[in-house]
């Protein structure tokens, strides 16, 4: 039965490595893969996340190949078969354990570091289109600043979503307010940084649009933001990734990149429907 | 004071009489071992009925589930789930199978049938404390599963209760009202339950041991028990606390968690000041050495088990416990890797990145000694050998996926999908829970004084081999595809064309969960119609096969063994075969 | 090849004097610096020694959590609004700092006892009954305390520093009763008519209510400077 497990472990090993070369689900045509990356920052992302398959996939291997070959070789032998040491005994794996991984880390975390700084370390740029994103139970709502370029306070006890004052602003006495412009879609124009700020309105959610690498808890209390560069014009899910109550699985909008011609317009347009 | 023959001591407690003191409140730690086994199972069982009604929901959400409408009208009414009824379902197998089952079966359960047999004692250090222990867990228990049962529905914030959801009360929706605070109670008096018996390992392995049972001579089981007790001693400590703050945020009034200005079903509510990322420190800070504490008592089973089926010694016993020691101290230093996205300060996120890679390293050299070990051997297959050869397998498996989360920049993408659920099942989910069936096919003679049957046992372990990898393997695709997780249903353009890769799954995990019917046919047909265990059914040298099977009330007889050499005699020539016990006297010959 | 060491001789362990050692015992199993594996005739210390240290950490980790969900709390938000800590606090630490000095004074004069084997307990039962008098008066002194937080509007949920103020003491009170009922049973222990007090529990107890002395210095000292 050694030699039965060997085979399972070396079949299961291979069958599993299939889908990850070949981003398919067996002989289907569902992807299983990152969908296209459309930011200025995923490529680095999606460098490391190729590395890290290689090593983690050759690694996996072959383990489950050394796994499988030793138990097939050692499991049916006689009673009185002489026991063998592994040559360079444990010596020898721990340094072989402590170079692979070390220098695997080494060139992961390196890596990785550049990646990470793209997105969190290097603030906004000064004239990056800054707009507002609240997340609330269970819809994501989304605000620009007018022409005064600035974003009228939040007042919490003013929100009336009947009345389709999500944000809570108070127009009357707050004049910044008075031009926002809410919608609950997110057009942007593409080649051009937007610096994304998020307000929590009532639990914790989180921003998650997959084509784009970002993804962003919004904690209630916090002044938490993110920035980024789309560069394909496009409609993209923005999905919420972090539990929020019954409506979770629900609770998305949609990211249009557009020309900043037709990004013009569009705000324009809705900045008249307000 | 009785002088009498050599080594013979006193029992710490009297023998039990009556039914009560022998098979409910008993002060002997094999009783309450078996108690632990037999709450784990009933956790597990539940835990795993949750999971298919979960899975059935995902993928047939329209069709009535029969009978799902008695456990739940409001939940499942016409036995069809609600989003919150799948929610709370999703929470409730948390908890139930992180804390009763995976903290339990491997470490309480086995830990305390065994730990004091295998460094020679005749009980734990304080029985009491070891029966109230026991106790408060099951108390701990009913509270949980009378969240079932309450009007609002059990909790749905997930095991993790993230707050604020979790902690302003009813206004956040069905499932957070008194489930959520019966929730917190549950892990409060759990806490507490576990704090009892981690001191009671650990005065029990340092105090207890007998004469030349040295440190280095107790079985690696043994160490894996101890160190998991240390980590266990902490990490509860602080989840305590942490569980203490929430109840009182959700039922004082108090604000530590709960910011101001939150607008919940249209109410302002009436906390400022608090913070959600302080519940998620605290929490983290306790939720990583707690998968620390599911993994190392397997790992120190699977370790126990491979030598003896291996007959031959590890390459290196030093270099693994010191490696379990290295893993359980680097498990408190690297609790930010599940907040990488959470909002905290970035730069941290590089100094949690840093040890969560390094952690790596000694998780690397114990596959590899036990790869190594193999080479030379002569293993003998059974059902337990089976099962612990299969760790090895989940556990690579398992841990390789963790490498792509150590790295903030692709924890980007990754939070939050499949490819974590996918991660951690492997690990704690399967490879754990395989340590778990390695220990009981092993140790059933012994507690039972039955075999079980092997060919019944191999089966099992392929239905659950084969299954568990065609069930959990495509988590990590579907992660990767960016199929977030915890979602009740998948309605939009994104997610729908996955859903053929989740029925897959559905239908082996189905399948795989009525092939344990298997494993509880064993067990229970077993124990009372086996075939009769010789002492030493496997010819292992540790202490507890040189006792008869089931072993008696005070262990040793009254007679305390001596221990002349380690546990790693294998592959020697000695009268009893290729082993030589822990306690013989005997010299052997190379 | 096997490495095994030469059998023990025969040899009659015998039972120790009841000198407060736990049922059972074990080993204390050292091996000497030379590398020669001796079976040691040295026994482990009893398991309770072992048991409150373990236990003493247990609980200096879960007031570790509380003090940093405190440090977090302050920073997260602008609400943190002074509290004068009641005056009766002082005179409560008095009482408790107190009652760690009698307590020392009764196991010193239990020592005595045991040594003279004179049949007088009438002393150390004295030091006794004032050490859980004292620890008694301290719980009474924190519910007035409390009380005088509730007569200046300060209750659990008023803000933060009352918060942590309530649930700190509260905490620390709770597990000064667990010392109560150990001290109780010390003294039960005592008054048997054939003496049943182990060293052991007398020593355990000891040390855990002196850390509860020292857990309260910390608590004081912590809330007087955040708080």
């Amino acid at each position: 039965m050694g030699k039965l497990f060997a085979v399972v472990v070396v079949v299961i090993a291979l069958a599993s490595a299939v889908p990850l070369i070949t981003h398919t689900w067996y002989g289907s045509a569902i992807r299983l893969a990152p969908p296209e990356d459309i930011s200025t920052h995923g490529h680095a992302i999606d460098e490391q996340l190729s590395e890290t398959m290689i090593e983690a996939g050759l690694s996996f291997l072959a383990a489950q190949f050394v796994l499988a070959f030793f138990v097939w070789r050692f499991s049916s032998r006689p009673a009185n078969a002489e026991i063998k040491s592994f040559p360079g005994g444990a010596r020898g794996l721990v340094i072989a354990a402590v170079v692979l991984v070390g220098t695997e880390m080494l060139a992961l975390g390196v890596l990785g570091q550049k990646a990470w700084a793209a997105v969190y370390f290097a603030p906004a740029k000064p004239d990056a289109l800054q707009i507002q994103a609240q997340a609330g139970q269970f819809a994501f709502y989304f605000r620009y600043p007018g022409a005064d370029g600035k974003l009228g306070d939040l007042h919490p006890d003013k929100i009336d979503e009947g009345n389709s004052n999500f944000f809570g602003l108070d127009p009357a006495n707050d004049v910044e307010s008075r031009d926002d412009i809410v919608t609950g879609e997110l057009a942007i124009p593409a080649n051009r940084e937007v610096h994304l700020l998020m307000h929590a309105k009532d639990v914790g959610h989180s921003f998650y649009v997959r084509e784009l690498r970002i993804q962003q808890d919004f904690v209630p209390g916090l002044d938490l933001s993110v920035h980024f560069t789309a560069t394909k014009i496009g409609k993209y899910e923005i999905v919420c990734t972090q539990l929020c109550g019954l409506g979770h699985y629900n609770m998305k909008a949609y990211l249009s990149v557009l020309s900043q011609e037709d990004f013009d317009s569009w705000l324009k347009q809705k900045a008249s429907e307000q | 004071m009785s002088e009498g023959s050599a080594q013979t001591v006193q029992h710490q407690h009297a023998p039990p009489q009556s039914f009560i003191r022998k098979h409910v409140f008993s002060l002997d730690h094999k009783v309450i071992g078996l108690q632990y086994y037999g709450l784990a199972l009933l956790a597990v069982v539940i835990g795993m009925g949750l999971s298919w009604l979960m899975r059935i929901h995902l993928v047939w959400p329209n069709a009535p589930i029969p009978g799902l409408q008695w456990l739940s009208k409001t939940g499942a009414p016409g036995g069809i789930m609600t989003p919150e009824y799948y929610l709370s379902l999703l929470t409730m197998h948390g908890t139930l199978m992180v804390f009763f089952v995976l903290t339990n079966a491997p470490f309480a359960a086995f830990g305390n049938y065994f730990l004091p047999i295998q460094i020679g004692a005749e009980d734990m250090a304080f029985p009491r404390f070891n029966m109230m222990s026991f106790w408060t867990t099951f108390v701990a228990f009913c509270i949980l599963v009378a969240a079932f049962f309450v009007h609002d529905g059990p909790p749905l914030a997930g095991w993790t209760a993230y707050a604020p959801l979790s902690a302003v009360g009813p206004d956040a929706g069905p499932g957070e009202g008194l489930g959520q605070t019966l929730w917190g109670l549950s892990i409060f008096v759990f806490c507490i339950a576990s704090l009892l018996g981690s001191l009671n390992f650990i005065a029990t392995t340092l105090d207890l041991r007998t004469k030349g049972m040295t440190l280095a001579r107790m079985p690696i089981s043994t160490w894996a028990w101890f160190i998991t007790s240390c980590i266990s001693l902490l990490a509860f400590a602080v989840l305590l606390p942490a569980s203490l703050l929430l109840i009182l945020d959700r039922v004082a009034g108090t604000s530590f968690f709960i910011p101001a200005g939150l607008v919940i079903s249209d109410r302002l509510q009436p906390h400022s000041g608090g913070s959600p990322l302080l519940w998620q420190h605290l929490f983290w800070f306790f939720g990583h050495p707690e998968v620390y504490i599911a993994i190392l008592p397997a790992m120190g089973i699977v370790s126990h088990i491979l030598i003896n089926s291996m007959r031959r010694p590890l390459l290196s016993h030093k270099v693994v416990i010191y490696c379990m020691m290295g893993i359980g101290f680097l498990s408190y230093m690297v609790w930010g890797h599940h907040m990488f996205v959470s909002g905290m300060n970035p730069f941290s996120a590089l100094m949690f990145s840093f040890p969560t890679l390094v952690i790596t390293i000694p998780a690397t050299i114990m596959t590899l000694i036990w790869l190594g070990s193999l080479y030379g051997s002569r293993l003998r297959i059974t059902a337990a050998s089976l099962f612990a050869l299969g760790f090895i397998s989940m556990f690579v498996s398992g841990g390789v996926s963790g490498f792509f989360l150590a790295q903030p920049s692709i924890d980007i993408f990754l939070h939050a999908t499949y490819f974590v659920v996918g991660h951690f099942h492997m690990v704690m989910g399967v490879a754990a829970i395989f340590g778990v069936f390695a220990g009981t096919y092993f140790w059933f003679p012994k507690m039972t004084g039955h075999m079980m049957d092997e060919r019944l046992g191999k089966l099992h372990f392929w239905f659950t081999f084969i299954g568990t990898y065609c069930i959990f393997m495509p988590f990590h695709y579907l992660g990767l595809a960016g199929n977030v997780r915890r979602y009740s249903a998948f309605v939009d353009d994104f997610l729908v064309p996955l859903i053929p890769v989740h029925r897959f799954i559905t239908i082996v995990a189905l399948l795989t969960g009525a092939g344990q019917l298997i494993f509880l046919y064993n067990l229970i047909h077993s124990r009372f119609r086996g075939a009769p265990a010789p002492p030493n059914p496997w010819e292992c040298t540790s202490l507890e096969w040189s006792m008869p099977s089931p072993p008696p009330f005070d262990n040793f007889g009254g007679n305390h063994p001596v221990v002349y050499r380690d546990p790693y005699q294998y592959g020697v020539k000695s009268s009893t075969g290729d082993y030589l016990m822990q306690d013989s006297p005997e010299e052997a010959k190379a | 090849m096997a490495t095994t060491i030469q059998p023990p001789e025969a040899e009659q362990r015998q039972k120790p004097v009841d000198d407060g050692r736990s049922g059972g015992g074990g080993v204390r199993n050292l091996v000497p610096a030379d590398g020669s594996i001796k079976l040691l005739d040295d026994y482990s210390p009893e398991p309770s020694r072992t048991g409150i240290w373990v236990g003493l950490a247990a609980i200096t980790m879960s007031f570790a959590a509380f003090t940093s969900a405190l440090v977090v709390r302050q920073a997260t938000a602008n609400d943190w609004r002074h509290l004068t800590l009641p005056s009766i606090v002082f005179v409560n630490t008095l009482m408790l700092l107190a009652s760690s000095g009698t307590l020392e004074v009764a196991r010193q004069s239990i020592a005595t006892f045991v040594r003279e084997k004179t049949g007088n307990r009438t002393i150390p039962l004295l030091w006794l009954d004032a050490t859980l008098l004292l620890g008694l008066i301290f719980i009474a002194g924190q519910y007035v305390a409390w009380q005088q937080l509730r007569a200046g509007g300060l209750y659990l949920a008023s803000n933060p520093n009352s918060s942590f103020f309530y649930v700190l003491t509260g905490m620390h009170a709770l597990h000064v009763l667990g010392g109560l009922g150990g001290l109780t049973r010390v003294i039960y222990k005592f008054r048997q008519p054939v003496f049943g007090l182990r060293r052991s529990t007398l020593d355990a107890t000891s040390y855990y209510w002196h850390f509860m002395g020292i857990l309260w210095l910390y608590l004081l000292l912590v809330m007087w400077l955040k708080l």
